[in-house]
């Protein structure tokens, strides 16, 4: 019997919910807005909310001084890239996982993740050997090899929790229709696991997006995404916090849109199976 | 026959292009205002020269990682790196950094401040050319100061400077009569109560290489600073740095504030500072022991060895780095923008002389020496820092115990047994004892 919930107890709920939206949004809100400021007004104390001059200066200098496009296509070209290379390697690895694991399955799955728990620095110096020995350093195939291998443990672990949710005997049933390997996984599973395969896709983007640590200590001139655009305006002897700012806002603005417009999705895949 | 031709002329062209390609060099610096200025003006640089340059610009603690990184690991991604006076030497030392003594005549190396140039060498050999440099002093509101019936000597003492904080503190009107940085780092809190601990006799290590904070004039130094900011300072100032202390400052809220000389162009910029014609400048404290409190910095342009580029290289070095791009910045931009502290010839400059800050400027460059940093002799060269590579980690660690000091979590005896510990430790594991 469902439980039947009260008024208060929904005004209250409703009123929980906002607060933490909003105090979740509250940096990005006031990134935006002091990307509108000038550099004297970015520090104002008390701080200015919404009357004050607005300017889009901020914008025009860092439009003047780098080059916006280049950084952001290589954001693109990295994250988009380094998401697709995941999801082919990491589609049949789960669904081996999920349809026919073998005793060490949870313990692979297990090792998996605990790659995820070391710090980074503590490969940065193997990893640099290996990018300048391939000559790797600074270029976009090698930022999409890293950030793939970096993510893949998350995505393998999405996918599988996914495909277990999926019963098997659909699979033995294609197999029994005469279906193979590559038409099981093609035509019969993937389909089913559509929402799961996106809101993983979209969470990889997000992720690769936003990684700032390889992206920063593999690149320089050529291969540098959005990170390294925004790490340019940030100084520890000098104010520009309102360009700092703009250039923040910049650099978010489209993976903002993109996550604006996929929310249903992404909410949709990552409660999946949460509830039986 | 046809296809012979095309060979021919893909040939041709191949050749063509590959001659007329413009050689190119990637830099990588720091953001500052003198370093975004110069970017402004590459372009020059590219039409006299015909080298392209490509910027990569990080901010200071990222490109310490990412250069220090491809020099270790000889990863090629730079011809010209941005460094400071502590990695200068020890690279210079291990090798990593193509030599500069062979600049041209006309570059006049002579004209380099004597103290950046020993700051920037080891053995004698410059590695690094100053793009610009700076020294610490006191800016502080000549308002205030005249309001509370004082007048700031030219070279005050710590005890005066104790004396006109509290004067200048009216704790209703949000004034603090004095911002120091607090904040934990070796170049932030660590280079402050460093180059502070020099005035009071205290050094980092004896000549041996012990650690000496178990001595009397590191606890004299933490006594001073802990009492006179909790009397005079700014509310959580265990966590201002550089910045919070610029933006205090510039919004009225400090009566003095000992930093950066560099900071002095900001602070008197009526866009961006509320108090720009009520500034004041002074030389950092003393005790009367003979050292001062003011440290020496610069932001130098170096070549990693095993560069493709060194000529070209070595061609922007000499430009950027050079009085006729001084003369540039100044003809755009005024005399107060160019980048200061490098050359001996800007301080001669008459039209250099009328900016408010710049004798201050070279007074405290020229008071501070790295080579002689310390009432009693020490190992290292180094102001606010010791020029060794463990020193970095080091001092970061024994900055945050400060720093857990400041904030009222341990006592300063307890702060300086551990920073006693750990720099010993970190000493011994390192080879030093």
């Amino acid at each position: 019997m469902a439980r039947s919930i009260t008024p208060r107890r929904k005004i209250l709920t409703t009123a929980a919910a906002w607060a933490v939206g909003i105090l979740i949004f509250f940096p990005i809100y006031w990134t935006i807005l002091t990307s509108f400021k000038t550099e004297a007004q970015a520090i104002n104390d008390p701080p200015l909310f919404l009357f004050f001059d607005w300017t889009l200066e901020n914008y025009s200098v860092v439009q003047e001084r780098s080059d916006y496009m280049r950084f952001l296509w290589n954001s693109l070209i990295v994250a988009g890239g380094s998401t697709l290379l995941g999801i082919l390697v990491a589609v049949p690895a789960a669904w081996s996982m999920a349809f026919v694991p073998s005793r060490r399955t949870k313990d692979v799955l297990l090792w998996m993740l605990s790659t995820k728990m070391l710090p980074a620095v503590g490969v940065l110096y193997p990893i640099s050997l290996i990018f300048v020995r391939f000559g790797l350093l600074d270029t976009r195939a090698g930022l999409i090899a890293v950030l793939m291998l970096v993510n893949l443990p998350i995505i393998v672990w999405m996918l599988y929790t996914y495909f277990k949710e999926i019963p098997g005997e659909i699979l033995e049933a294609a197999r029994m229709d005469g279906a193979g390997l590559k038409e099981e996984i093609l035509h019969v599973l993937t389909p089913m696991a559509v929402p799961g395969i996106a809101s993983t896709i979209l969470l990889n983007v997000i992720l690769a997006w936003n990684e700032a640590f390889w992206t920063l200590n593999l690149t320089a001139a050529k291969a540098a995404p959005l990170t390294a655009f925004i790490a340019s305006y940030s100084s520890p002897e000098g104010l520009f916090f309102a360009k700092l700012s703009a250039a923040s806002t910049m650099a978010i603005a489209p993976i903002l849109i993109l996550g604006w417009f996929s929310q249903k999705q992404l909410v949709r895949g990552l409660t999946f199976g949460a509830v039986k | 026959m046809y296809r012979r031709t095309a060979l021919l002329a893909a040939g041709a062209f191949a050749l063509a292009a590959a001659g007329s390609a413009a050689a190119e060099i990637t830099i990588a610096t720091v953001n500052n205002g003198d370093m975004i200025r110069m970017q402004g003006y590459t372009d020059r640089f590219t039409d006299e020269t015909g080298i392209e340059v490509e910027w990569v610009t990080l901010e200071e603690n990222v490109l310490r990682q990412r250069v220090t990184t491809d020099i270790t690991t000889r990863g090629g991604q730079f011809d010209i790196m941005t460094i400071g006076m502590y990695e200068a030497p020890i690279w210079g030392a291990n090798g990593w950094l193509v030599p500069l003594d062979d600049l041209s005549d006309e570059y006049d190396v002579d004209d380099i401040l004597p103290a950046m140039a020993g700051g920037l060498s080891h053995d004698g050999t410059l590695y690094a050319a100053p793009f610009y440099g700076e020294s610490s002093m006191i800016m502080y509101r000549k308002d205030l100061m005249e309001a509370a019936g004082l007048e700031m000597p030219e070279a005050p003492s710590w005890s005066f400077v104790r004396h006109a904080a509290e004067a200048m503190t009216d704790r209703g009107r949000d004034i603090n009569g004095i911002c120091l940085r607090g904040k934990a780092g070796w170049g932030e809190g660590g280079a402050f109560i460093t180059a502070m601990s020099n005035s009071f006799g205290a050094r980092w290590f004896d000549l041996d290489w012990n650690a000496q904070f178990d001595t009397r004039p590191w606890a004299d130094t933490l006594n001073f600073f802990v009492g006179m900011m909790n009397d005079s300072g700014p509310a959580g100032y265990a966590t201002n740095g550089f910045n919070e202390n610029l933006s205090l400052f510039q919004q009225g809220k400090c009566g003095m504030w000992i930093d950066a000389t560099v900071a002095a162009s900001f602070v008197t910029n009526p866009a961006e500072s509320t108090v720009a014609d009520k500034v004041g400048f002074a030389l950092a404290p003393d005790n009367g022991l003979g050292k001062r409190s003011n440290w020496l910095w610069a932001w130098a342009l170096a070549i990693p060895a095993g560069t493709k580029q060194e000529g070209d290289a070595k061609k922007f070095i000499e430009w950027a780095t050079s009085k006729e791009y001084i003369k540039l910045v100044a003809e755009n931009e005024g005399w107060a923008n160019v980048p200061p502290g490098a050359r001996t010839s800007l301080y001669r400059n008459p039209n250099y002389r009328r900016v408010p800050f710049a004798r201050m400027t070279l007074d405290s460059i020229l008071t501070a020496d790295p080579n002689d940093s310390t009432l009693e002799p020490s190992p290292y060269v180094g102001i606010q820092f010791a020029a060794i590579p463990e020193f970095a980690g080091i001092a970061t660690e024994v900055s945050q115990e400060f720093a857990e000091v400041y904030a009222g979590r341990q006592t300063v005896e307890e702060a300086l047994e551990k920073a006693q510990d750990i720099t010993n430790d970190a000493m011994e594991a390192a080879g030093y004892r």
